[in-house]
């Protein structure tokens, strides 16, 4: 090292590094630039929407601006305690000017969610609101008994809160109480998690189908000569040229009751007319159509890295006398490894967030989590539950993420 | 050593031919037998069928035709990892995922050999060629040329009667490459291991081998020592592919003995040794190696004029480009000795050769 202590200055006194910042600003803005429009798009169309829709999983604003008073009015109840008269005047109150601005069929559908049956309760309460007189504890109880009942109130407690836990636990199946304790839901309301786990092992099979189909046609298709195996991708992307609806409601004609393959079965005689399999809407349905659909992603990436491995490597495990068998698993998977690792990711996450198929030709047994989400996003109209599901699934993927750079390294990770 | 006869050969190509397409045959009719313990290398153009050859030694490849014999039994249908033949493949084909000890130690393991056992012989490999201290590296974590010794060591330590190494040392630089040259040539005579050595780089081959088989267009040109094969080169194509050459073609005009007399086509009537150019009136290419030819000379049976064209100073020797005989690409190599007269551009002189010096061979 030279003697001379402190930064390199150039020939004319300027530091080193700030020269080099100003000559590398042109390029670099001018790459920035470049990259901008994309950016500016994904913030706006990708980002943007994610995490407005995850914000809702835990952000419910809608009682504690529609019911003000009631909100303070119930912060301050510790749930075990009778119903107080300040309490009922504040929804009472709420509720007149709640009826005025027909807001209170969205606040009834709210408290509706936490307590089935609630939603008549205070839409034909606030119908009467206008009319009631103080001593309004009374007046309510006049109206309809279940206000008296700490279990109408705890569920307005839970809705009051504009933070709330509560639709992320009933994702995983838990249920969030007036008091702060989490429980789990009641036996009949335990789906999600049901669904969780079913989409997780359909992911699997799904994963593990493709890689035992896929690696023999990508091992194929990374020996064979160069025409012979650019005909066999184009084969192999063919399914891609094709509409996702049309490939699947082929599978419905190929595999229903009635269809293609059952025929066949019956004519060999493998089952008889009357025994025919059920192979469509069900969990059988969702695995075949997903593995057809997803097999391309799995195929692609491992040619990619295969296409890579010199046949010499095999050769030399033979030549000091390694069986094929030996040499396959010991010098050729091994090195195989980082496609699989890529592959089996990307079919695995793909399949977790699987819609269409599952919706198509799942039936009862094989709706996956995405259906649900799809549910409540389109009919039960529960945003909050439907991005409390999307937020669960993230996490899920997340920790597969997370569980093959631990296994793998995604360092390792090629696609290409 | 200069013949092997079938009968005793080690490894015998026996009428051996290959085709891959079914139309055109890659190695046509070989013939070869290679002795124990021989260092022989296939030397020719890319092309050349040399490759196919040793793949299909080595089992890689199914001869298409013709019976590959090991020992004296035919191994045409065994299977290349029941052969036992050590290889050397031009990228290394070290396994990227195992350290340098788990690389030697695979072919062993794969012998069912016990771990005691197995670290020595590890060892040892390594240290035979310097690289003991490297066991725990991965292959990637080495230059080239210890690459290439590891792979050498690998091949070498399962102890092989017979080693094929393809191109081993096409991918390093010039002065490793010679360096490597010599350690394999002294790995082989202290383990007496049979080699066959691919290449298509004629100084390779010419300080390594005891017998080199040159190859072109799927045949062995000619099989011979290296002195042999430079000295006396069988065909004009050998005497183009080894070493540098001066080619000049003619007509045989008479032959006497083993001399011919040939009418060149740039005009002029010289003598040479009758190798293998026909009888009278057939065409022929003369080959004159260019540090046989004398500048300058007085008298003897090949004087002719010559021009000189341009000069090139290399140190050790001048390398002169002359007009001789019609021919503009004569070469005279001109030892750089305190008494030898400076030559100049444009300079009229003579130049001659013997007879002995000057093959009369086939016309090509």
């Amino acid at each position: 090292m030279s003697d001379v202590t402190g930064p390199i200055v150039t020939a004319d006194g300027v530091p080193l590094k700030r020269k080099l910042a100003q000559a590398m600003f042109r390029s670099r803005a001018r790459a920035f630039g470049l990259a901008l429009p994309l950016l500016a798009f994904i913030i706006v169309a990708f980002i943007i929407p994610i995490l407005t829709l995850l914000w809702r999983g835990v952000h419910d604003s809608r009682f504690a601006d529609y019911m003000p008073r009631t909100t303070e009015a119930v912060a301050q109840w510790d749930t075990k305690s009778p119903i107080t008269e300040d309490m009922a005047a504040a929804i009472v109150a709420d509720m007149v000017v709640a009826k005025k601005k027909h807001t209170i069929g969205r606040v009834a559908t709210r408290v509706n969610r936490e307590l089935p049956g609630t939603r008549s309760l205070f839409t034909s309460t606030a119908r009467k609101a206008k009319k009631m007189k103080p001593p309004y504890l009374e007046a309510l109880l006049k109206k309809d008994e279940k206000w008296g009942d700490n279990a109408t109130w705890q569920a307005i407690k839970i809705t009051a809160k504009t933070y709330t836990p509560a639709y992320l636990l009933q994702a995983v199946d838990l249920k969030y109480n007036a008091d702060g304790s989490i429980t789990r839901q009641p036996e009949r309301y335990r789906i999600y998690m049901k669904l969780l786990i079913r989409t997780m092992r359909i992911s699997l099979i799904v994963t593990l189908a493709t890689l035992v189909l896929g690696y023999p046609v990508a091992y194929l298709l990374s020996t064979l000569p160069v025409r012979t195996s650019n005909l066999l991708l184009i084969l192999v992307l063919l399914p891609f040229w094709t509409s996702l609806l049309v490939r699947t409601t082929s599978w419905i004609a190929i595999l229903q009751s009635e269809g293609v393959l059952n025929n066949l079965f019956v004519l060999f005689g493998i089952t008889t007319d009357q025994q025919r399999f059920s192979m469509i809407y069900n969990e059988t349905g969702v695995l075949i159509a997903m593995t057809h659909i997803l097999l391309p992603f799995m195929i692609l990436p491992l040619y990619s890295v295969m296409k890579t491995i010199p046949p010499s490597y095999v050769r030399a495990a033979k030549s000091m006398g390694a069986r094929p068998a030996t040499a396959f698993w010991r010098v050729y998977f091994p090195q195989s490894v980082p496609g699989i690792g890529a592959g089996a990711l990307l079919v695995f996450i793909l399949a977790i967030g699987y819609y269409i198929t599952p919706a198509l030709v799942g039936g009862e047994d094989g709706q996956m989590i995405s259906n649900m989400i799809d549910f409540h996003m389109r009919k039960s109209l529960n945003w909050n539950l439907a991005a409390a599901l999307g937020a669960v699934l993230l996490v899920v993927v997340l920790f597969f993420f997370w569980l093959y750079d631990r296994l793998v390294g995604i360092d390792n990770m090629k696609l290409g | 050593m200069s013949t092997v006869s079938k009968e005793d050969g080690f490894v015998v190509f026996d009428h051996v031919q290959k085709s891959y397409d079914g139309e055109t045959l890659v190695v046509k009719d070989l013939n070869l037998a290679i002795g124990k313990g021989e260092f022989l290398t296939m030397l020719g153009p890319s092309g050349s069928g040399k490759t196919t050859c040793l793949m299909m030694l080595a089992g890689f490849e199914t001869a298409t035709h013709g019976d590959i014999l090991l020992g004296g039994k035919p191994i045409n249908n065994i299977p290349p990892h029941k052969r036992g033949i050590g290889m050397v493949f031009q990228n290394y084909a070290l396994f990227p995922h195992m350290t340098v000890g788990e690389n030697l130690s695979f072919p062993l393991e794969v012998r069912k050999m016990g771990k005691a056992e197995r670290e020595e012989k590890v060892r040892n490999a390594l240290d035979m060629v310097q690289m003991g201290d490297f066991i725990n590296r991965r292959p990637a974590q080495l230059s080239g040329g210890q690459q290439q010794r590891i792979a050498l060591a690998r091949s070498l330590v399962f102890e092989p009667d017979l080693v094929l190494m393809d191109e081993p040392l096409g991918a390093l630089d010039k002065q490793l490459r010679e360096h490597m040259q010599y350690e394999i040539k002294h790995l082989h005579d202290q383990l007496g291991v049979t080699v066959v050595y691919v290449t298509h780089d004629q100084s390779e081959a010419l300080t390594m081998s005891d017998r080199v088989a040159v190859f072109d267009d799927g045949v062995i040109q000619q099989l011979a020592t290296p002195d042999d094969l430079y000295e006396r080169p069988e065909n004009a194509f050998v005497a183009q592919f080894i070493g540098e050459n001066n080619r000049l073609v003619g007509v045989v005009k008479d032959i006497s003995g083993d001399v011919a007399t040939v009418e060149v086509d740039g005009g002029g009537v010289v003598t040479a040794k009758a190798v293998n150019c026909g009888g009278a009136g057939g065409r022929t290419t003369l080959s004159i190696r260019p540090e046989r030819v004398k500048v300058g000379a007085d008298g003897g049976p090949n004087r002719t004029d010559a021009e000189v064209l341009e000069l090139i100073y290399l140190g050790d020797h001048i390398r002169c480009r002359m007009r001789v005989l019609g021919n503009e690409e004569f070469i005279v190599k001109i030892p750089n000795a305190a008494d030898n007269k400076r030559l100049v551009v444009g300079e009229k002189t003579t130049v001659g050769w013997e007879t002995e010096d000057c093959r009369a061979l086939d016309a090509s």
